[in-house]
């Protein structure tokens, strides 16, 4: 049963398997006069898991609303299986988004609605499947995640972890090819950011989808993603796989990988020389 | 909250308001009882009809019978005509007086009926002859003043000494 | 004049000169969402349910305040209006007081304030709260819009509950009328019911109670999701929207209450 329509076509068929899922060229984009992004370049290759890292606040969100088109950058292009997507008619860009999922921080779990229902939104949303096989997809995507059982509670029942965990269900609900990844270990206990960290790998694997994570958990993300960049002060100061990045001497990378205070990215705000501060008189 | 119990919420709900509306239409409002009786037209002049409005009430002994439907000037004649319209039920005589009442001191302008003795009835169309004005409190009080006035006048004109009889004189009027 | 006091001057005209330009867009923003709202209303009444869920959340839920407050009005005004006709010895229109004061102005005005201050207020933080945890955007990847799915079935929940609100409101008000005027203070039952039936037309006196209760409701309810969906996503921009929900919504009440008034009771009737 063809889940998706003739759309299929138009968003694999036509681009080559080796057109990567995810292109970025000099984008630049500010929210009112500043520059939150400068000159990225990103290239998100079929199938693998790449992760975008930095400190907080540098932009990195930005670069996945910008892929789903929520955002239009000011320079730059931004192209999802080959097809740009700021200039999308409504119509192509409702398309596009059908074949995506994200995984919003903290879950962004519908609260006025039980976990079943949360997984079912998008299938009844887009497809005209009865209930029964929404049932048993319902199930299934629940299954994958590990809380089949938990079917019936409400998102305010849930834990930290086990909400995330119905939130990845939700977003690879309609088997998209494509999921982004909003600070996916953000808060979570030891265990859960293990159970979620492998289900990111495997159902990359499994499903033959790209996946986009945004993070600053080095460790985790060391263990699982293929590629990374780093981001900082809204430009990309590193890149590497895994291994490169983990052998790498760039300060940069250093600094965040090893967590250290101090280095490039300073230790104080900037401020007035603190002996000056501290001397002057008030009044 | 599941979909039986809400649509059977908002079920009640659409009803009562409903059956409020209802009761505000026919208990507290009078859409039913006007103008559903069947009726007839009569004509009635008049000099001045002080406050009437449209939707007037049309009252003999008190009784409702009918409504202003319509008051218009004539321009040759300078008289207000008004067309009653009245139930069928009830029939006037031909010499029936029209007047223009207010009932109670705040009360509202209505058109009296008063029935005759002529043993013929006035049939739709026709026309009221004889009418009674509206009392204008301005001309009613004018006219007090005037009269007044006319008094003093004739007084003085009667006797010198008037003023110092003056509260005599005041007993043995009307 | 200094440079200083210049200064000053130059920038308090400069922030008024900003709040005005700056109430005037928001007022234009606020158009273009209503058109948007309106737009996507067909999915509000395909997707029946949505709405009916809304009409229960904003309009059965505040049943027990409207009609509550609705036989204490009625009450209060039976009270205080038979002092004053009791005066002129015109006690026995105390009906027809009651009945017209109620269905034209304060069941209208009243019920709207108190949906403002319940339904609205409850609209805004719900939407503003989506907002704040992302959910409205998570609908917009999931290319659900979330104007057709969560707005508008809001927006039209709040009209059609409140004009049913403001007719039980009435209905309400007249029975508690009749319980102090005729129970209570002991005028003739047949009076008060009948100088009411005589005075109290259904055209336009009731018809223009319900339209005003129609438009007051568009008001509130396109206030509550304009403020909820434009909040900014915090715990403090929530608070700070809910409560200009109700500010707002009370000040447009009262507005065009005027308005409405002034053009539907021109010249006697």
């Amino acid at each position: 049963m063809d889940l998706h329509g003739s759309d299929a076509a138009t968003l694999s068929g036509s681009a080559g398997s080796d057109t990567p899922a995810v292109e970025l060229t000099d984008v630049s984009f500010a929210y009112d006069v500043r520059l939150v992004l400068t000159d990225i370049t990103m290239t998100i290759p079929r199938g693998k898991i790449v992760a975008i890292m930095g400190g907080s606040g540098c932009g990195k969100t930005t670069i996945l609303r910008l892929i789903g088109g929520a955002l239009k950058p000011k320079s730059g292009s931004v192209c999802v299986a080959g097809q740009s997507v700021p200039d999308m008619a409504p119509d192509a860009l409702y398309q596009m988004r059908r074949r995506c999922g994200m995984l919003f921080q903290f879950g962004a779990l519908f609260t006025d609605m039980s976990v079943f229902e949360n997984i079912a939104f998008p299938m009844r949303e887009h497809t005209n499947l009865n209930e029964e096989l929404i049932r048993d997809m319902v199930l299934m995507k629940l299954h994958a995640v590990g809380l089949r059982g938990a079917a019936q509670l409400m998102p305010s029942e849930l834990s930290g972890g086990m909400a995330r965990r119905v939130a990845l269900a939700r977003a690879i609900a309609l088997d998209p090819m494509l999921v982004m990844y909003d600070e996916p270990f953000a808060g979570l206990d030891p265990i859960s950011l293990g159970v979620i960290g492998q289900l990111i790998r495997r159902l990359n694997d499994a499903l033959g989808i790209t996946s986009v994570v945004v993070t600053h958990d080095v460790y985790e993300s060391l263990k699982i993603v293929d590629y990374l960049y780093f981001v900082s002060e809204g430009r990309i100061v590193a890149t590497g796989t895994a291994a490169e990045v983990r052998a790498s001497m760039m300060p940069f990378v250093r600094q965040f990988v090893d967590g250290l205070p101090d280095g490039p990215v300073a230790f104080h705000y900037p401020a007035a020389p603190y002996r000056e501060e501290l001397f002057a008189r008030v009044g | 909250m599941n979909r039986s119990t809400i649509d059977l919420w908002v079920g009640i709900f659409v009803a009562l308001g409903l059956g409020a509306v209802l009761f505000l239409a026919l208990k507290v409002g009078n859409l039913l009882t006007l103008d559903r009786a069947p009726g007839y037209r009569l004509e009635a002049r008049f000099d001045n009809i002080g406050g009437l409005k449209l939707r007037a009430p049309v009252k003999a002994a008190g009784v409702v019978v009918g409504r202003v439907e319509s008051v218009r000037l004539d321009p040759q004649t300078y008289e207000a005509v008004t067309t009653l319209r009245i139930d069928r039920e009830f029939q006037f005589t031909k010499d029936t007086i029209a007047s223009i009442n207010t009932s109670g001191v705040l009360g509202e302008v209505y058109v009296g009926l008063d029935a005759g003795g002529d043993p013929q009835m006035l049939k739709d169309g026709d026309r009221i002859a004889k009418t009674q004005s509206a009392m204008v409190l301005e001309k009613l009080i004018g006219q007090f003043l005037f009269d007044k006035a006319q008094e003093q006048k004739a007084q003085e004109a009667g006797g010198g000494g008037a003023k110092v009889t003056g509260g005599a004189n005041k007993g043995d009027k009307k | 004049m200094s440079a200083e006091v210049a200064h000053g001057v130059a920038y308090w005209l400069r922030r008024l000169g900003g709040a005005v330009t700056g109430g005037i867009s928001k007022l234009g923003y606020c158009a273009r969402f209503l058109l948007a709202v309106l737009w996507h209303s067909p999915h509000a009444f395909r997707r029946i349910h949505l709405t009916l869920r809304e009409i229960y959340f904003a309009g059965v839920l505040s049943l027990i305040i409207i009609l509550m407050s609705g036989m204490f009005v009625g009450m209060v005004l039976a009270l205080q209006g038979y002092q004053t006709l009791r005066r002129y010895g015109s006690d026995e229109q105390l009906g027809i007081l009651v009945a017209l004061a109620l269905v034209r102005e304060l069941a209208p005005v009243i019920a709207g304030l108190l949906f403002a201050s319940r339904a609205g207020s409850a609209i805004t933080a719900e939407i503003g709260l989506m907002k704040t945890t992302e959910q409205l955007a998570a609908m917009e990847m999931m290319a659900v819009d979330p104007l057709a799915r969560v707005v508008a079935p809001r927006f039209w929940g709040g009209v059609i509950s409140m004009p049913i609100l403001a007719a039980l409101f009435s209905a309400f008000g007249i029975f508690g009328g009749y319980i102090v005027g005729v129970r209570l203070i002991g005028i003739d039952d047949g009076a008060f019911w009948g100088q009411m039936q005589a005075g109290v037309d259904f055209w336009p006196d009731v018809t223009d109670g319900i339209i005003k209760s129609f438009v007051f409701g568009a008001a509130v309810s396109l206030i509550a999701v304009f403020e909820g969906y434009d909040s900014k996503p915090t715990a403090e921009g929530v608070s700070t929207a809910t409560t200009r929900t109700v500010v707002i919504s009370s000040l447009a009440i009262l507005a065009l209450d005027f308005v409405m008034t002034a053009f539907m009771f021109r010249g006697a009737r």
